[in-house]
C-alpha cells in the first residue's frame, strides 16, 4: 500500500495533475475570498467555502479521472494484479495519494482565516470546522470519482461521467422541490432505483440471479409496503434526494453547526465507493 | 514447483482453457506453444493470479494462487504480452516502485535493482523516460521488473514478439541465462524459437494440452514419416529402374529439374536412415550415376505440431500459417 501511495504521489507531482488541481482550487477559493471577505468585508470565511464548493464539479473529475482508467489503458493493471499486494491495498493506496494531493492546497487555504484574523474578528471555530467538512466532503467525492474511473479505460469518459454525477448531486436538493411528492410517485421512483441497482450489481458481479434477485426483493418490499401503508411513501422521493446530497450536509457546517452525523455520513460514502472500486477491479479478474 | 490441476476458464459460452493439467519442475526452460487463441495467455494470466479460473487450481510451491495469493505471487515474476510499463517514468523509478510493491526495502532494493538492470543490460538507460526507449529495451525493462524480488519462476508471455532479429537473439540469450538459476516458462507461437531455447515443450491447442515432452522426444514421435531426399544426375526412367533394387524402399517421388538433374524424395519408414543412404549411394555408383546432394529429412517440431493438432480442427493449421509460424 505504501509503495502504491508513494508511486502515485510521485506520479502526480511529476505530471501536471497535482498542480492544475491545486491551481484551480486556490483560484476558486481566492476569488471567493476576494469577493466575500475583502470586497464585501464579511468576516465569515466559511461562506467562501460554501460558495466555492460548486467548483468540485470541475476539479474533482480532473483529479480522479485517470486514477484507475489510466492503468487499464496502459495495461499496467496486469502488473498490479501480478504483484503480491491485495486489490484493496491498491485502491486505498491510490485513494490516499489523491487525498494528499487534495490536502496540499487546503493547507494553504487554512492560512486565510488566520490572515483575516489579523485585521478584525473572524469566527475561527466555524471557519476551521467548515474547512474540515470541506475536506471530508471533497474526500467523499474523490471516492465517487475513483469508482467512476474504475469503470472505464477512457479518462475522458470517466471525467464525462463524474461531472454530471457531481452536478446532479449538487442540484438534487433544488430538484427535490420539483419531483413528485405523492406516494405513488415515490413508489415508482423506488422501483426504478431497484432496477438500476440490479443492473449495477449485474455489471459488477456478472451474476444475473443475484442481481435480479436483489432487484426483485426490493420491488416486492416496495409493493408490499405500498399496499399496506401508502402514507409512508408520502414525500419519500424528495426526502431521499435531499438525504443523498453531499453538499446539503456541508451547508450545516457553513451555518455554524458541527454535525458529527454528517462526518459519519461522508465516511460511509467513502468506504462504500472504495469498496465498489475494489469490486470493480476484482471483477476484471472474473470477467 | 508449479502444479496446474484441471484448469478451466470460460468466457461466457466460449471455453478458452479446458481441463488443463500439468506439472512443472524446478530449473528448466519450458516452452508454451500454440497458435494464436489457443489459450496460452489465458493460462499464464491464471497462473500469475491476474485472472480467475472457472474451475481448477494452480499451486506454486504448494501455495494456491487463489487462496494464498501473496505467498504464491512472491515466487513468480511475470511479463505479460504487452509489457506493463508506465510510459512517463524512467526505468529507475519504475523498478523502484515494483521492488517496493514486492516488499523490498533500502539497500536490498537498491542492490536488486542494480543486479537486474545489469542482467538485462539496461543500466545505461535507467534515467531515460520509458516512452523514449525502443521496443527491445522496453521488453528488457519488463523482464527486469519480473526478476525483482528474486522469484523462482519467471513467466514470459511471447517475449520476442515485435522485436527485430538482433533483439530477438539478445532476448533469447537472456532467457537462456535466466534458465540457469530460475525456472522459466515462455510462450510462443514460433516453433523454431521454442526448439532453440526450451528444454521441455507444452503444446496447447484450443485450450487443451496436446503434448508435453522434450523437443527431441516430440520429434521421435514422427520418425515414421522420415525420408531421404537426393539429387541425382540421371533421368527419371533410370532412377525408376535403380530404386526397386533397394528392397527397403517402397515409395518415391521423382521430379525432373530444368538443369537435367532429377530430384528424388524417398520415404523410408522408421528404419535406419544411414543404412539406406549408403545403399542408395552404392546402387547409383554401380550404375555410374552421380548423386550430387543427399540429405535425410527429419521431422521437426512444426510437423509434430501440425500432426498433433490436425485431428482437432483444420482451422488450427490454417491459423498457424497465417500467424507466420514458418519463419525459418
Amino acid at each position: 500500500m505504501i509503495a502504491v501511495l508513494k508511486h502515485e504521489l510521485s506520479g502526480y507531482f511529476h505530471s501536471l495533475t497535482a498542480y492544475i488541481f491545486s491551481a484551480f482550487l486556490l483560484a476558486f477559493v481566492g476569488i471567493g475570498a476576494l469577493i466575500y471577505n475583502i470586497q464585501s468585508a464579511v468576516a465569515n470565511f466559511e461562506y467562501v467555502l460554501g460558495y466555492v464548493c460548486l467548483g468540485f464539479v470541475v476539479i474533482i473529475p480532473i483529479l480522479t479521472m485517470r486514477v484507475i482508467a489510466e492503468e487499464r489503458k496502459q495495461k499496467t493493471d496486469q502488473l498490479l494484479y501480478s504483484l503480491p499486494i491485495r486489490t484493496s491495498q491498491i485502491v486505498v493506496g491510490k485513494y490516499l495519494a489523491l487525498l494528499v494531493v487534495y490536502l496540499v492546497p487546503l493547507c494553504i487555504v487554512a492560512l486565510y482565516p488566520l490572515i483575516f484574523a489579523q485585521f478584525g474578528e473572524v469566527y475561527l471555530l466555524t471557519s476551521y470546522g467548515s474547512l474540515l467538512a470541506f475536506f471530508v466532503m471533497g474526500a467523499a467525492m474523490i471516492a465517487v470519482g475513483t469508482f467512476i474511473s474504475s469503470l472505464t479505460e477512457n479518462q475522458g469518459f470517466a471525467a464525462g461521467i463524474a461531472i454530471p454525477v457531481i452536478l446532479l448531486n449538487y442540484y438534487s436538493v433544488t430538484l427535490a422541490e420539483y419531483v413528485s411528492a405523492t406516494a405513488s410517485g415515490s413508489a415508482a421512483a423506488l422501483i426504478v432505483i431497484a432496477v438500476l441497482l440490479g443492473l449495477l450489481i449485474r455489471h459488477l458481479t456478472k451474476n444475473q440471479n443475484l442481481a435480479y434477485g436483489i432487484s426483485f426483493l426490493i420491488m416486492l418490499a416496495v409493493a408490499v409496503l405500498f399496499f399496506t401503508d401508502s402514507s409512508k411513501f408520502e414525500g419519500l422521493l424528495p426526502d431521499i434526494m435531499t438525504k443523498l446530497s453531499l453538499f446539503e450536509r456541508f451547508y450545516t457546517f457553513v451555518n455554524g453547526v458541527f454535525d458529527l452525523t454528517a462526518l459519519i455520513y461522508y465516511a460511509t460514502v467513502i468506504i462504500f465507493f472504495l469498496f465498489l472500486s475494489v469490486q470493480s477491479l476484482e471483477k476484471r479478474r472474473y470477467n | 514447483m508449479i502444479a496446474v490441476e484441471h484448469l478451466t476458464k470460460c468466457y461466457g459460452d466460449f471455453i478458452a482453457v479446458s481441463d488443463l493439467s500439468f506439472e512443472i519442475d524446478e530449473g528448466h526452460v519450458y516452452g508454451f506453444l500454440g497458435p494464436n487463441g489457443a489459450g496460452k495467455s489465458t493460462t499464464m494470466n491464471i497462473m500469475t493470479g491476474c485472472l480467475s479460473a472457472t474451475e481448477g487450481h494452480v499451486r506454486i510451491n504448494g501455495y494456491d494462487i487463489f487462496e494464498e495469493p501473496k505467498q504464491a505471487k512472491r515466487k513468480i515474476g511475470y511479463l505479460p504480452e504487452q509489457p506493463p510499463l508506465y510510459m512517463n517514468e524512467t526505468p529507475a523509478e519504475y523498478l523502484k516502485f515494483v521492488g517496493e510493491a514486492k516488499g523490498l526495502k533500502g539497500l536490498e532494493l537498491k542492490k536488486q535493482i542494480e543486479d537486474v538492470a545489469g542482467q538485462t543490460k539496461i543500466d545505461h538507460v535507467m534515467d531515460r523516460l520509458i516512452s523514449n526507449l525502443s521496443k527491445g529495451y522496453r521488453q528488457r525493462v519488463g523482464i527486469a521488473q519480473a526478476l525483482l524480488g528474486s522469484p523462482q519462476v519467471i513467466i514470459l508471455d511471447e517475449p520476442t514478439v515485435g522485436l527485430d532479429p538482433i533483439q530477438i537473439i539478445e532476448i533469447r540469450d537472456l532467457i537462456r541465462q535466466l534458465g540457469e538459476d530460475h525456472t522459466v516458462i515462455l510462450s510462443s507461437h514460433i516453433l523454431s524459437e521454442v526448439q532453440a531455447i526450451c528444454e521441455k515443450v507444452l503444446i496447447i491447442s484450443q485450450g487443451k494440452l496436446v503434448a508435453f515432452d522434450k523437443p527431441e522426444n516430440l520429434e521421435k514421435l514422427l520418425l515414421a514419416s522420415n525420408g531421404i531426399t537426393f539429387t541425382a544426375e540421371a533421368s527419371k526412367e533410370e532412377i525408376d529402374a535403380i530404386l526397386p533394387e533397394i528392397s527397403r524402399i517402397t515409395e518415391w517421388d521423382v521430379k525432373t529439374q530444368e538443369d537435367g538433374l532429377t530430384a528424388v524424395s524417398v520415404r523410408t519408414g522408421s528404419e535406419n536412415v544411414k543404412e539406406i543412404s549408403r545403399e542408395l549411394f552404392f546402387a547409383f555408383a554401380d550404375k555410374k550415376k552421380a548423386i550430387l546432394e543427399m540429405s535425410s529429412k527429419k521431422a521437426n517440431l512444426e510437423d509434430v505440431f501440425i500432426e498433433l493438432t490436425e485431428g482437432d480442427d483444420r482451422a488450427v493449421s490454417d491459423s498457424l500459417e497465417e500467424s507466420g509460424v514458418d519463419v525459418e
